[in-house]
């Protein structure tokens, strides 16, 4: 029996296993660690991954479409769209009623702007339209309110879609109403409305109580002002007029059912919608226009991709632009390029200059550092601009060389406002994040290894590169793939000197952000930039390998 | 005990200092000499009757950008912003801005005139408070041009008469109304023919004949800092900025002023703020777009005042002492042959001619 709890489990002190023991203290320990790191982790979570990740989910998310036009986007799943027919009536009916609410919550021209980016003309095509929809609506108040001006009174609406005092109530229709209005309004709507409709209503008017309910929630809880004396929206009378052309209202004996019995007598016609949007605009009878929502319906969208790479998305697949508008895979193979041609000129530069700074006695190699620090101390743009000074044709460096008579006065160089002038300016500005990681790493080698060397009889060459080089490896690796990341993301320099030919990516992205607001597309161009160093970084640790990278 | 004591006292400055702050709005505008305008014509005269402290945020040229970006983000934390009227159209679409009524926010004329009638045609937007009427425009160098200085804007597109580098802005706007105009379009078409691919192609085929001669500018600084170095012969700009040069700098550089496009300047309210804040901007707004506020503004800088009843006070620079109202972009002598920018054409096209003037540009 005692041998067997010999061989059992090492105890610790407090008699728990040891292995246990160890395990806990081991956990104790890093959870210390974790913590202590957590204000960091915390922050870098907060403040840099999330807001790039939300960024860069801009560009595949297009929630916007189904968001503003849900019932037209339901209608047109069931339309094909590369008949040559339009759009049945109630996708017609279904866009009136989504567009009036987009319209009343000013949402439509953000979807107008949205679709432009897809075919031209329909920013304005929604705006106009937007502007229009309460015509039909003054129209049908008009016809109705002169079979019965009761009709127009905001009072009787509310009694009329209430119901009687004691009838069921649709609790459904709200809360559906609910939820159109904060998917539309991007927020939540709260709070409690004091109407309700009723239930024989909704059946009876199913538009009406619909669009009524709309009206009295945004009312009530966005606007804040009382349902009872607002005029309803026009909406409302459209939708009136359509309930009644196949309302039977015969058997109803709520509120107003005398005045429903007289409207529907007087038989006012119904709404034609398709004849309303294409009397507002003959292009809502074009079918280009119906099979742009539809191809850009769903709520995730490869567009913005496709249009990043000069591809767009058309109903019939992905296609290439149309050649005079293909700009962006140009500019992405423009900025590797050019990020190349700049990271090899800072390497060709700086490695002088390290092994200068490595090989001088400290005093002096300090103050050598200083130089290199300096510009690295002043303002990006001061010396942007200052080779803008430099290199233009009255510069001062076409004035020095008219001067010496190198160059003739009317025939100056063009050096700035090209890729020349990017070129020049970049490898300057990015000139120390080459040469500090190189600097450090000389210093650490050893001199006695050359003077090893040539006492073995090697050339000054030889030993130069069959020893001193290799062993700078890892500071040039290090140089190069800060200056090429740096620079491959580059913006203003590039948009300040870099004229037509010398600019970058970065300054397209730049554009959709800040003047035609087309993030989506920033975002996918963002990413794919992105994605583009991922592969090479991933790329040269295949090749060079990242643990040769020094940095110091 | 000593330090406790410390620490209260400096708790309760701060809340103290805070307490102040409330009292202050930003006020956001394009910088350089036409903020300094605002501020010597509207923001200091407006400190000193109501105590508001003003500060002021150069951010105009990103507006739309970050008001969308402020919205998502449920934090507005500019009260005034001024923006171009394409910008504030857009701006009002968006539901980023407020709507103005003005009649009852903005002030009357001394006349009496509504403010509706005093602004007329020029409320281009429910959201928009024009303040000034400024256009895009040429400037050549006096000195460089020889006997025969340029007075028809196709002189920019003649490369024998005057050789040398032009500077253009680097965007499609404008630029291609002025070729289409020197390709032999009449000023009542251009923006049917530009509506059509063959048109945009007529309008790059016209730059086309002069690309090579064209400096490409992004901030209106660039132009005036070109004629200054000789860089180029002539060059497109806002027209306040070529006043500077010529009057201010006394450089050799004279006005072109043919085919000047008009495009208007104001304010508007981002929508969502509070009702103190929204309160305070709405006094303000009132303040600084009176009649005279506006006239005193034309003292500063060459913009001519949105309101009719401006036009008449518009008096003498203030440093300079000469007279303002033939600098100004809408004086009869300056404005014989004027081009209207079209907001709506310009809010349905930007995106895709602009992608192929890019496309061009790269070529």
């Amino acid at each position: 029996m005692s041998d067997i709890a010999d061989t059992g489990p090492v105890l610790a002190a407090d008699g728990t296993p040891l292995k246990r023991s160890l395990a806990r203290a081991l956990r104790v320990q890093k959870t210390r660690a974790l913590l202590l790191i957590a204000p960091l982790l915390a922050f870098v979570l907060i403040s840099f991954i999330w807001p790039i990740g939300v960024m860069l989910f801009r560009s595949v998310e297009n929630e916007i479409v189904e968001n503003t036009l849900p019932n037209t986007v339901k209608e047109l799943a069931t339309w094909d769209g590369g008949s040559q027919e339009l759009p049945p009536q109630s996708a017609f009916e279904a866009l009136y009623f989504d567009m009036f609410a987009a319209t009343e919550l000013k949402r439509h021209t953000r979807l107008g702007t949205r679709l432009n980016y897809e075919k031209t003309g329909i920013s304005s095509l929604f705006r106009q339209s937007g502007r229009k929809l309460d015509d039909p609506g003054k129209d049908y108040r008009k016809a109705l309110g002169a079979v019965t001006s009761d009709i127009t009174k905001s009072a009787t609406w509310l009694e009329l879609i209430s119901g009687a005092s004691d009838a069921a109530r649709s609790a459904p229709l709200v809360a559906s109403q609910r939820q159109r209005l904060s998917t539309l309004d991007d927020r939540q709507i709260k709070g409690d409305l004091s109407f309700s409709p009723s239930a024989d209503i909704v059946q009876l008017l199913p538009r009406a109580a619909r669009e009524y309910t709309a009206f009295a929630l945004y009312t009530e809880l966005v606007d804040g002002k009382d349902v009872a004396k607002t005029k309803p929206w026009e909406s409302v009378y459209v939708a009136l007029a359509a309930d009644l052309s196949d309302a039977d209202v015969s058997g109803y004996n709520g509120p107003h059912a005398q005045m429903l019995r007289d409207l529907v007598a007087a038989d006012v016609t119904a709404p034609d919608f398709r004849a309303i949007f294409t009397d507002i605009d003959k292009d809502w009878g074009a079918l280009e226009t119906w099979r742009t929502i539809q191809t850009h319906s769903k709520p995730y969208t490869s567009g913005y991709f496709l249009n990043a790479i000069d591809m767009q998305k058309t109903p019939e697949g992905a296609m290439a632009q149309p050649e005079n508008k293909q700009i962006l895979v140009k500019l992405f193979i423009r900025t590797l390029i050019m990020s190349l041609i700049i990271m090899g000129s800072c390497a060709l530069l700086a490695y002088p200059v390290a092994w200068i700074l490595a090989n001088l006695p400290a005093r002096k190699a300090n103050i050598l550092m200083i130089f290199v620090l300096l510009p690295f101390w002043t303002s990006l743009l001061v010396r942007t601009s200052a080779w803008k000074v430099m290199l233009q044709q009255q510069g001062v460096i076409n004035d020095v060389l008219v001067w010496l008579g190198l160059v003739d006065d009317a025939d100056r160089l063009i050096m700035i406002n090209n890729q020349f002038g990017t070129i020049v300016a970049m490898t300057h500005i990015l000139l120390p994040f080459m040469i500090l990681p190189m600097y450090s790493v000389m210093q650490t080698i050893n001199p006695s290894y050359l003077r090893a060397a040539k006492s073995l009889g090697a050339t000054n060459w030889t030993a130069f590169w069959r020893v001193y080089f290799p062993q700078t490896i890892p500071g040039i690796g290090a140089g190069a793939i800060l200056v090429f990341i740096l620079s491959i993301g580059y913006y203003i320099t590039p948009e300040i000197v870099g004229g037509t030919k010398g600019v970058f990516i970065s300054n397209r992205i730049a554009y959709h952000i800040s003047s035609s607001l087309n993030w989506g597309l920033a975002a996918a161009l963002g990413t794919i930039l992105l994605v583009v160093v991922l592969v090479l970084y991933w790329a040269y640790d295949k090749i060079v390998g990242i643990d040769n990278v020094k940095l110091g | 005990m000593k330090f406790t004591k410390t620490l209260l006292a400096t708790t309760a400055l701060t809340v103290a200092a805070s307490a102040v702050v409330a009292e202050e709005m930003t006020i956001v505008s394009w910088g350089g000499a036409y903020s300094k305008s605002q501020k010597l014509a509207y923001h200091d005269p407006y400190s000193e009757k109501t105590g508001v402290t003003i500060i002021n945020d150069d951010s105009s040229a990103e507006a739309v950008a970050k008001l969308r970006a402020m919205n998502e983000a449920g934090n507005i934390t500019w009260d005034v912003v001024d923006v171009v009227a394409a910008d504030a159209m857009r701006l009002c679409d968006e539901g980023l801005a407020m709507e103005i009524d003005p009649d009852t926010m903005l002030a009357p004329a001394p006349d009496g005139t509504s403010a509706a009638d005093d602004f007329g045609d020029l409320l281009v937007s429910d959201c928009f408070i024009p303040q000034i009427v400024y256009s895009t425009t040429f400037g050549y160098r006096t000195d460089l041009v020889g006997d025969n200085p340029p007075d028809d804007i196709c002189d920019v597109f003649d490369l024998e008469a005057y050789p040398g580098k032009r500077s253009l802005e680097k965007r499609p706007i404008n630029n291609m109304e002025w070729a289409l105009l020197c390709d032999g379009v009449a000023k009542a078409d251009v923006y049917d023919v530009l509506a059509t691919a063959e048109g945009q192609d007529q309008a790059l085929a016209k730059l086309d004949s002069i690309k090579d001669s064209v400096v490409w500018w992004n901030a209106g600084a660039d132009t005036p800092q070109l004629l200054a170095d000789g860089e180029v012969i002539m060059g497109s700009t806002y027209n306040g900025r070529l006043f500077s040069v010529i009057e201010e700098q006394k450089q050799p550089v004279a006005m072109l002023w043919d085919a000047q496009v008009f495009d208007l300047d104001g304010w508007i309210i981002p929508a969502g703020l509070s009702d103190e804040r929204k309160q305070r901007a709405l006094d303000y707004i009132m303040f600084a777009t009176d009649t005279q506020r506006l006239a005193d503004q034309a003292k500063y800088i060459s913009y001519g005042p949105a309101r009719a009843s401006s036009a008449p006070l518009v008096g003498k620079h203030a440093d300079l002492g000469i007279d303002m109202a033939p600098h100004m972009p809408t004086d009869p002598n300056n404005a014989k042959n004027t081009f209207l920018y079209n907001y709506e054409f310009w809010a349905d096209y930007r995106d895709d001619i602009d992608a192929k003037f890019q496309a061009w540009l790269a070529q």
